[in-house]
This record gives C-alpha cells, structure tokens and sequence, in this order.
C-alpha cells in the first residue's frame, strides 16, 4: 500500500511539472470539441466568429477541422479549400501559433493509428507552410484514435472521425 | 516498505524443496499426461478437496488456496473439477494412504491434497498431486512458505507445478499483467497505468489519470515496464522501475512522437518508432550507451517491433506494400522478409517467448482477429473474431494469449480477454473497469 501511494506521489508531481503543455485532452479534461484547454485558447477570449480577426472566426467561420479518406492522408479539394483559408487568416494574424492535431478512426489496431494520425497532421502542416505561414509557428501532434469527436461505430462517425484540426494559441512562435 | 518487504520475502519463498513422504516410483507405468494439441476437446476430470488446516488459524487461508489452485487449473480450459458433493473418499489427513479406488469410483483423473499451517503470520502449504489411475503420485510432495500476504502466489506455484508435471509446458500462472485501466465516456476516456495478477487479482495502479498512456510493455527481467505517455502533450516513451515506482522519459530524441517501445531479450535495447515529418520509422536504443540507430527507412509507417527471444531479429508492422503486414529484419536493421500472406491487414506482431510463433492482430472484411503463424509466415491460424480484438501479448510459456476486446458503438468499452493457442479457453480476464493493452510478465522469480 505505501508502495503505491508512493508512486502516485511521483506521478503526480511528474504531471505537475508538465501542466503548461499543449495538451488539451489531458485524461478526460475537455473531450473533443475546439479550442479551450490547457493550450488553447479558452472559451471566453474565442470572440465572436463573424469577426474576422477572432479566432472564433477561425475556428467556426473557416472551420478548423479537415477530413480524410480511410487510410489516407491525401487532403481533399474541400480540405485543400478550407487550409486556403486558415493559411490566410494565419499569415494576417501572425501573433498565433497552431497545433495540427491528427486523428484516425476507431478502425485500425492502436500504433498504427497513432502513426496514421502522424502522417495527416503533417500533410496539413506541409500545404500549410506551403501556403507562406512559417513552420517555427506550427506543430504536429496525433491523438490516434484516442480521441473521437464521434462516437458511433458505423462510417458516418468514422468519416467525422478521420481529421486533423488546427487549434490555435495565442503567443509568439517559438 | 511493506512492497519491499514482500520482495524479499517472495525472494526467500522459493519452494523449500522438502521432500514429503516416500520416494516415488520411478516406474509410474502409464503417466498421468495431457497434450496441449487440437486432440483435447474433453477436460481432465480432477478432485481437489479443500486443503487441510493443520495448526494455527489455517482453515480460511486454506480454503481459499484451494480455490485459487482450482481456478487456475480450471481456466485453462484443460481441467475440470469435480464437485466435492461427489467425493466418496474424504481426506481426513496429509499423510494418511489414498483410497485410489474411491476416486476412481468417481472418474478423478487426478487427485490434488494439501495442507496448510499457519503460524505467527508465517504459512506453510503442502501438497501432493496423484495420478489416480495409476495409483501412484505423480512427482513428490511439496512444501512452500510465506507469509500470510503471500498466499495467492503460493497457491499459483502449487498450480504451475500441477499443471507443469500433467502437460509437460512450462508454468504461468505466477506471473502479472500490466494493462491500461480505462475509463469516462469514449471521447474523453481516462487512462492509467495499473498491474495485476494474470488472473485480475491485486491491482494497483501505477500512474494517475492525468495523461493519456498506452501500450505497457513489460522487460524480461520483469522489474521494468515502457509505455507511451502524453504527458507532455505529445506521445513520448516512458520507462518505469517498478520497485521504485519512478518514471524517467527516454532520452529526448530528435523527432515529434515515440511510441510503441519493447524491450530486446537482455533489457538492454529498445525498439521503438520515431515519428518525424509525418513519417514513422522504426529505431533501437541503447540504454547503457544511449547511442540510437536507425533501423528503418523508408516513406511508409513502420511500427510495432517485437524482438525473437534470441534478440537477433525483430519482427514489424508496415505498410509498404500499400496496407499493414508483418515483416522481419534483422535486430541491427537490413533487409526486411515480409512474412504475412493472408486477405487483408496485418499488425502487431508478438515474438512468442518460446520463439515458435508470432501472434498478431488480423482486419479483414470489417473484422479484427487475434491469430498466430509460424515465424516464416506459414500455418497461420486465427483464435478470435469480433469487432475490434487487438494487441496479443504472450503467457511466459508461450502456451496462451491475453489480448483487448473493444465493444462497438458510442457506449463500447475495452475488455481483456484470454485465449490459449489452440483457440479453446476463451475467457474474460475480470478487471475492476473496462480494461486495454495488456502485457505479460515473466514467470515471477
């Protein structure tokens, strides 16, 4: 018993140490949705999405989410057309920074997922760069399929499921 | 201190090797045995009366080594008990002579007696297994002690040896399982880090719920454990000392995400993928020196390694031939063999420790399978069929599989499951939570 609770202490301060990370999806904080955690920007300073300089704008507006086919990591017309956008909006705004989160759907074995994610978070990092915002001002990172926005077991979630969203910070690049 | 404590103690348990009662006859005519093959379809009938108190406050503890013994027996899927209400014969001492025909009136294959004493905390368990058909025992008695707290590992040791000295394999069931111990709604699931026995029992969890882990993986020395952890936002590999209970980040390597780390043979090796630029290779480091190589390379996701209990080669998921199949390579990197050949995708190949079969997760049409094959790939054969199975980890004697089995929908959960290389014994590993990742240890020391 006092072993265990040793180790929780350890833990614990381990994740303490941490708490300004990027990670929106801590255990069960949040659940998937926009913006708003730890390294997002919280609900309250979104704005209002018919301003085109809030990030609600971004979010909501031009939308920050894109879809994937299965297995891919090819971006869509339509996904070409809103990174057009986000691409824009970022090179006005240049005081935000992004995380380009990947997921995959629940199809596929844990790793592979991960790894997946990985690729489709890149692409959209890539057209964005391509498109003139600095890559010091972009990161990647893949949930797998970790963290489903929806929850069905049947491809009209899966089709939700596969995507990589752009979730903006405030604050100077890095 | 008290986890200390027990380590030692367990250390010290070590079957105290007394020999009970006369030497047996080398000459056991037609020895009780079981073949783990196809051919098994009934179960061996066994008798197992409650273990005698003999001394001290024993009856409880005595009682609920019996179940534990018969319920590790049981779960095999090889042995069946018979209920005590059909016992002719009752054990009314240790050492008193075996009416053989009155367990033979009721078809006991095998006979299991023990006895069990407990003094000043300190117990101590005999048994004695006979093969009643021959009238003789089977192997000699034994006697192993602990302490009270030590109980369930005792009474493990005591099947390990039953089941060893009936099928000839090597023993199991002393052994726990690390796994991640889920739970809150599917997008938002909580997960930790927790070990129990390989049969459910003494869990205690090892990280908080935090951040999301994945995939534990346990070393073959058994007193480390690698895992992936989002703690610091974005997937990083993780080692554990499990008897400090502290965790250390591998070294912070160049690149965006690890993940998907296992221990070489030795401990001294991991294996793991590195993702970079949206593409994701695999790696091996060494933990004395801490010099990485690069052991893949190529635009396709190469994942998942699993080392040959040698340690001279590594068997992989990638999908460079365009969907996810398995490859080996040697464990310095070079050219891969593809060794899956089957319909359909492919991944998370698991080296058995006795080095005969990888077993992997299998998707085709719709369906995940848990199958093992030959290391060349020839005679693969699937155990298990749902909607999501996935994740094989292998018993210390190679002989079963634990593995994840997720339900569909939007209240779908995670479960472990257990199956034995012959498909049969399929069952539910009991867990507190839904439960996922499992991985096993080895035979506890």
């Amino acid at each position: 018993m006092q072993k265990i609770s040793t180790i929780f202490l350890l833990v614990g301060a381990l994740a303490l140490a941490a708490c300004n990370n990027p990670n929106r999806y801590g255990n069960g904080a949040g659940g998937a949705g926009g913006a708003g955690g730890a390294g997002g920007i919280g609900a309250g300073a979104l704005g209002d999405p018919s301003n085109p300089n809030s990030p609600a704008y971004f979010q909501q507006t031009i939308g920050d989410t894109v879809h994937f086919v299965v297995d891919q990591s090819t971006l869509t017309p339509e996904a070409q057309a809103t990174l057009t956008q986000q691409a824009t909006w970022l090179n006005k705004h240049p005081t935000y920074t992004a995380i380009v989160e990947g997921h995959a759907d629940e199809q596929g074995t844990r790793e592979y997922n991960l790894a997946l994610g990985a690729r489709r978070a890149s692409s959209v990092q890539q057209f964005l760069v391509a498109q003139g915002v600095s890559a010091a001002r972009l990161k990647t990172v893949s949930y797998g399929k970790e963290r489903p926005i929806a929850l069905c077991s049947e491809e009209s979630c899966f089709a939700q499921n596969r995507r990589a969203v752009t979730v903006l910070s405030a604050g100077a690049g890095s | 201190m008290k986890g200390n404590g027990l380590i030692c103690r367990l250390g010290a348990l070590a079957i105290a090797g007394a020999v009970l009662g006369a030497a047996t006859s080398g000459a056991a005519a037609a020895p009780l045995h079981l073949e783990i093959t196809d051919g098994v379809i009934e179960p061996m009938p066994f008798a197992a009366p409650t273990f005698l108190a003999e001394g001290g406050n024993a009856a409880e503890i005595a009682q609920a080594i019996t179940q534990v013994i018969v319920s590790d027996l049981q779960g095999t899927g090889l042995f069946a008990q018979i209920p005590a209400s059909a016992y002719i014969s009752q054990v009314a001492s240790f050492d008193a002579p075996v009416a053989f025909a009155d367990w033979k009136a009721i078809n006991a294959q095998a006979l299991i007696t023990g006895a069990v004493s407990d003094q000043g905390g300190r117990i101590a368990v005999k048994f004695r297994l006979y093969d009643v058909f021959s009238d003789a025992p089977l192997g000699d008695g034994q006697q192993m002690t602990g302490g009270e707290g030590d109980w369930r590992r005792i009474a493990h040791k005591i099947a390990d040896q039953i089941y060893s000295r009936i099928t000839g394999e090597g023993p199991y069931f002393d052994s726990r399982v690390v796994f991640v111990s889920e739970s809150g709604p599917k997008n938002a699931r909580q997960k930790q880090l927790a070990i129990m026995d390989y049969d459910g029992a003494n869990v205690s969890f090892l990280t908080d719920a935090s951040s999301i882990v994945l995939a534990p993986r346990f070393s073959q020395q058994g007193n480390k454990i690698l895992y992936t952890s989002f703690e610091t936002g974005f997937p990083r590999i993780k080692e554990m000392d499990l008897r400090s209970g502290a965790s250390r980040a591998l070294a912070d390597l160049q690149g965006n995400m690890t993940f998907a780390p296992r221990f070489s043979p030795d401990g001294d090796t991991v294996a793991f993928s590195l993702e970079q630029n949206g593409n994701t290779d695999i790696y091996a480091m060494s933990l004395s020196s801490g010099q990485v190589r690069r052991l893949t390379d190529t635009p396709s996701i190469e994942t998942a390694p699993s080392f040959s209990p040698d340690g001279s080669q590594i068997a992989f998921e990638s999908d460079r031939s365009g969907t996810q199949q398995i490859y080996v390579m040697p464990a310095g990197g070079g050219e891969a063999t593809r060794v899956s050949s089957g319909e359909g995708r492919y991944s998370t190949p698991v080296w058995s420790p006795r080095g005969d079969l990888v077993a992997f997760t299998k998707q085709n049409g719709g369906r995940f399978y848990i199958g093992v094959m030959r290391t060349d790939g020839s005679e693969e054969r699937l155990l298990t069929s749902s909607y999501l199975d996935e994740g094989p980890t292998w018993s210390p004697n190679g002989r079963v599989i634990m593995f994840t089995r997720e339900s569909p929908g939007a209240t779908g959960t995670a479960k472990l499951f257990s199956v034995d290389i012959s498909g049969r014994a399929l069952h539910a590993v009991p867990t507190q939570g839904a439960a996922s990742d499992p991985a096993w240890s080895p035979l506890l020391p």
